[in-house]
C-alpha cells in the first residue's frame, strides 16, 4: 500500500457490493481514479456477503481482510459487525486480541524482533531498543513514511542464531544493537553489504 | 434432579445447576466476584474455586455443573490458599482509594478482602493511571478500578442488548470499554446504568450532581424545588437500613424539606398527567386508525435505544415527554405563574431511580419552558448521600406530605415505578374515558410481575385492546421484532430496566431480581394505600387542565408536554468520528425518525 493511500478514503465510488448502492464517492466509478483498492473492497464485500449472518465466521473474515489490506480498517470493522450480526465491541475485541490482526496499516517492510528466551538472554532488548530509536516508533507501530512496521515476536525458530530479527522474509542472526542502522539503511536502499545469515 | 455432597452435606438440585448455586441451596456461601447469577458465569476471577474429588485441579464453582455423586469441598487449606491468592492478585492491581471511592463500604472486592482476612498484599503491580471516562452526563467509568470481571459487558449485551462495551486487547493490556477505546458518549450506550448496578467495585458509577444541588440550595436568590419519581419511595429506605418492602414516601418528603427544598413535589403528579396525554393519544389513534401500536416513552434509556435501533418505529412511540420532563416544563411555566416566581430563579431537581434521566434532562428538546426544564437529576444513591451529609436521622423522621399542587397524585402515578405500571395506569383511565363506565376492578394483574414479555387483552365496550409489556431492552427487542413481523398490538409499554424503574440504574446497590420483586410488592402496596387510584380523578391534574392547559393534546399541552425524536447511529457517533462510515450503513426505512 502506498503512502497516503488509505483504504478508508479509497472506496472510490464502486458500487457497494453488499447493498448494491453507490459508496461515498458514488457516481464517479472508474472515472478519474482507477486503483486496486476499490477492487479489494469489492472483493471484501463479496466475502462478507457470502458469510452474511454467520457470527462464527468472524475470524475467517478478519483473516481475509488482513491478507488483502494488511490491516482491519475501522470502516471494515463496522461493516463486518453489521453483515455478520456481531457487535462492534466483539469485532474490535477479536481484532485487538490476536497478533495476526492489525489495527493500523502495516509498513512496506515488516521488522520482527524476537524477544523469546534465547534471544532475550543474548541481548534482544537492546536490539529492540535500538530499532525503536532508529525508527522513531514503538514496537507495534508503523513509521510515518509507511516504510517500516516494527513487531515483537516470541520465537522465530532460529534460537541458534540468537538474537534474531527478520525483515520481511529475510533473517538476520547474531544481532547487536550496532548492526541495526546498517540493516535499515540497506533495506531503504533496497540492497546492501550487511552480513546476512540466509535461510533458517 | 442431581444429588451431590458439598462439605459432607447431601444436596439435591436441578440438573444443570452450578456448584455455587448448589452450595447456596445447602447454606454454604462460596465467595464469588465475577459471577452474576443467570448473567455472567465465566470462571475468570478464580475466587469461587473448590476442590472436587477426582479432579486434579481446583474447579471454579460458577462454571462447574453438578454431577451425580460429586463430592465437593469448599473450605480446605488448598481452597483457602488459592482464593486468597486470587484476591491478592486482583488487589495488587487495584488502587487503594477505598475511603474516597463511591463504593466504599458497599464494594464486593473490599468485602472479599475482609472476609478472607487479607491484611497484607504480597504483590504490587505497576499501576499506570488510565484516563477516567466522564463523557456522558450520567455514568462515569474508571478503568483504574476495573477488575475485568465482565459483569457490565454481560449485562449490556445479554440483558440490555445494547453492546456498547466489550473486553479488548490481551493479557496485562486487557481493558473494558467501547470499541477503539472511544468514550461512552460516542458509543451506543443508552446510559441505563444497569452496568453500574452490577459493577462489584467502583469502576462504574453515576455522575454526582450533589455539589451543584447543595450550591443551589444555599443560594438565597434561587427557588429550589424537587420532584421524586415513583420508584424512589420504595428503595430509599434500603440506604438507611430499613427493611425491604418499606414504603418511605413520608420520610423521604420530610428529609427533602430538611435539606432545604422550597417545595417538595411528586413526579407521580406528572405521571398522572402523562396518562391523560398518552391515554388520549391512544384513544385518538384507535379512532383514527393509527399508527399502532402506540409505544410508551417514559423511559429515557428506551427512547435512546429506539432512536438507535428502531428509528423506523419512531412514529409509533408516544410523543409524550416522560413524567420528569412534563414536570420540569410545568414547574417553570404553570407553577412559576401560579406562585408568582420568576422562572429564571427556579431550580428544578429530580430524585430518580435512573441514570439515563441525567441524560434526558440535558437533551436539547427539553427546554419547552424557555429554560432547561429540569436542572439536576440525582439518583436515589445521591439523595441518600445528601441526607447522610446533612446528619438527618432518616429512620426517625415523622412522615410528611407533599406540597400542592404538583405533589398531588393517585395510585396510578405510583405504579409507573414497576414494569406494567404505565400500561395499567393507562388502562384504568382509557377504559373509563372510552366507555364512560366505572371499572369493576382497577387491578390489571396480567401486566404485573417479572415475566419478560407480558401480553393481555382488555375488553372495552366491544373493542378488544391487545397490549404487551416488556422490561429490559433485550426483551424489548424481542417484542419489537414480533411487531415488525406483523404481530398486532394496540398499546405497548417498554421500560429499559429489568423490573421497570424500581430496578433502575440509579437505585441502591444491590439491585438484583430478589430485590426487584420486593420493590414491586412495595409499589403495589403504595398504590393500594392511595385514596385515588385513577389518573383522571387527580384533582390537581383536573385543575391544571381547567385553568391552564385546556385539554389533553391541546395546543398548550403539545407545546409543553410533547416532544420529538432523532435518528442515531446504531454504533454511536464514534463511527462517524472515526471516519468509519464510508461504507453506507443500513439506516433502514424512515432513517431520520421524527426530525
Amino acid at each position: 500500500m502506498e503512502k497516503d493511500h488509505k483504504p478508508e478514503m479509497s472506496f472510490h465510488g464502486g458500487r457497494d457490493p453488499v447493498l448494491g448502492q453507490a459508496g461515498r464517492h458514488g457516481g464517479s466509478e472508474g472515472k478519474d481514479h482507477k486503483c486496486e483498492c476499490a477492487e479489494v473492497y469489492r472483493d471484501i464485500g463479496r466475502v462478507l456477503q457470502a458469510h452474511k449472518g454467520e457470527k462464527d465466521s468472524l475470524i475467517e473474515v478478519l483473516h481475509y481482510v488482513q491478507e488483502r489490506l494488511g490491516y482491519i480498517p475501522k470502516d471494515v470493522q463496522v461493516r463486518i459487525a453489521q453483515t455478520l450480526g456481531v457487535s462492534l465491541p466483539e469485532v474490535y475485541g477479536v481484532v485487538s486480541f490476536y497478533n495476526a490482526f492489525s489495527e493500523k496499516p502495516k509498513g512496506k517492510h515488516v521488522i520482527s524482533c524476537c524477544q523469546g528466551t534465547a534471544c532475550y538472554v543474548r541481548g534482544a532488548p537492546e536490539v529492540l531498543a535500538r530499532l525503536e530509536k532508529e525508527l522513531g516508533i514503538k514496537a507495534g507501530d508503523t513509521t510515518e513514511d509507511g516504510l517500516f512496521s516494527l513487531e515483537v515476536v516470541r520465537c522465530l525458530g532460529a534460537c541458534g542464531l540468537a538474537p534474531v530479527i527478520t525483515v520481511d522474509d529475510e533473517t538476520y542472526g547474531r544481532m547487536t544493537a550496532d548492526k541495526v542502522p546498517a540493516i535499515l539503511e540497506k533495506v531503504r536502499r533496497g540492497r546492501g553489504e550487511v552480513e546476512k545469515v540466509a535461510g533458517s | 434432579m442431581v444429588t451431590l455432597t458439598i462439605d459432607g452435606k447431601q444436596v439435591t438440585v436441578k440438573e444443570g445447576t452450578n456448584v455455587v448455586e448448589a452450595a447456596r441451596a445447602a447454606g454454604i456461601d462460596i465467595p464469588t466476584l465475577c459471577y452474576l447469577k443467570d448473567v455472567n458465569a465465566i470462571g475468570s476471577c478464580r475466587v469461587c474455586v473448590v476442590e472436587v474429588e477426582k479432579s486434579k485441579t481446583l474447579q471454579a464453582a460458577c462454571v462447574t455443573q453438578v454431577q451425580p455423586g460429586m463430592v465437593v469441598y469448599t473450605n480446605t487449606p488448598r481452597v483457602r490458599r488459592a482464593r486468597r491468592l486470587a484476591v491478592e492478585l486482583i488487589l495488587s492491581e487495584h488502587p487503594y482509594e477505598c475511603p474516597t471511592c463511591p463504593r466504599n463500604l458497599n464494594c464486593e472486592l473490599q468485602t472479599l478482602a475482609e472476609r478472607m482476612g487479607i491484611r497484607h498484599v504480597r504483590f504490587q503491580a505497576k499501576k499506570d493511571p488510565k484516563p477516567i471516562d466522564d463523557s456522558t452526563p450520567a455514568i462515569i467509568r474508571d478503568p483504574n478500578k476495573c477488575i475485568l470481571c465482565r459483569r457490565c459487558v454481560a449485562v449490556c449485551q445479554k440483558i440490555q442488548g445494547v453492546d456498547a462495551i466489550g473486553p479488548f486487547k490481551r493479557g496485562i493490556d486487557t481493558a473494558i470499554g467501547p470499541a477503539w477505546g472511544e468514550t461512552l458518549a460516542d458509543s451506543p450506550c443508552v446510559q441505563c446504568g444497569q452496568c453500574v448496578l452490577v459493577c462489584p467495585v467502583g469502576a462504574l458509577y453515576e455522575k454526582d450532581y450533589t455539589e451543584e444541588v447543595w450550591k443551589a440550595l444555599s443560594d438565597p436568590s434561587k427557588h429550589v424545588i424537587v420532584q421524586t419519581a415513583p420508584a424512589t419511595r420504595v428503595a430509599i429506605g434500603e440506604e438507611f437500613g430499613l427493611p425491604y418492602e418499606t414504603v418511605s414516601t413520608g420520610k423521604m418528603v420530610a428529609a427533602l424539606r430538611r435539606l432545604g427544598f422550597a417545595k417538595v413535589f411528586d413526579t407521580d403528579f406528572a405521571a398522572d398527567l402523562t396518562i391523560m396525554e398518552e391515554g388520549s393519544e391512544l384513544l385518538e389513534r384507535l379512532e383514527n386508525g393509527g399508527p399502532l401500536p402506540l409505544i410508551t416513552s417514559c423511559s429515557p434509556g428506551w427512547v435512546k435505544f429506539m432512536e438507535q435501533f428502531y428509528p423506523e418505529l419512531a412514529d409509533n412511540v408516544s410523543s409524550c415527554k416522560s413524567p420528569q420532563q412534563m414536570f420540569g416544563a410545568l414547574a417553570k411555566t404553570y407553577y412559576a405563574e401560579k406562585a408568582g416566581i420568576d422562572p429564571s430563579s427556579i431550580v428544578v431537581v429530580s430524585i430518580m431511580p435512573c441514570t439515563a434521566k441525567k441524560f434526558e434532562c440535558q437533551r436539547p428538546e427539553m427546554t419547552a419552558s424557555g429554560y432547561q426544564d429540569v436542572d439536576y437529576v440525582l439518583t436515589v444513591r445521591e439523595l441518600a448521600r445528601m441526607i447522610k451529609q446533612a446528619g438527618i436521622d432518616f429512620q426517625d423522621l415523622e412522615d410528611e406530605e407533599y406540597d400542592a399542587p404538583l405533589g398531588i397524585s393517585t395510585g396510578a402515578g405510583v405504579i409507573f415505578g414497576a414494569t406494567g405500571g404505565v400500561m395499567e395506569a393507562a388502562l384504568r383511565t382509557a377504559y373509563e374515558l372510552h366507555t364512560g363506565k366505572t371499572l369493576p376492578s382497577v387491578d390489571f394483574e396480567p401486566v404485573r410481575g417479572m415475566e419478560s414479555i407480558k401480553e393481555a387483552e382488555i375488553q372495552m365496550d366491544g373493542t378488544t385492546l391487545r397490549v404487551a409489556v416488556a422490561h429490559g431492552l433485550s426483551n424489548a427487542r424481542a417484542l419489537l421484532e414480533r411487531v415488525k413481523a406483523g404481530e398486532k398490538y394496540h398499546f405497548i409499554e417498554i421500560m429499559a430496566c429489568p423490573g421497570g424503574c424500581i430496578g433502575g440504574g440509579g437505585q441502591p446497590i444491590p439491585t438484583n431480581d430478589e430485590v426487584r420483586q420486593k420493590r414491586i410488592a412495595a409499589i403495589y402496596k403504595a398504590d393500594r394505600g392511595m385514596p385515588l387510584r385513577k389518573s383522571h380523578e387527580n384533582p390537581a391534574v383536573q385543575e391544571l387542565y381547567r385553568t391552564y392547559l385546556g385539554k389533553p393534546l391541546g395546543p398548550r399541552s403539545k407545546k409543553l408536554l410533547h416532544t420529538t425524536y432523532r435518528w442515531r447511529h446504531v454504533f454511536g457517533t464514534m463511527v462517524e468520528k472515526a471516519g468509519a462510515a464510508v461504507w453506507p450503513v443500513d439506516q433502514a426505512a424512515g432513517g431520520g425518525g421524527q426530525a
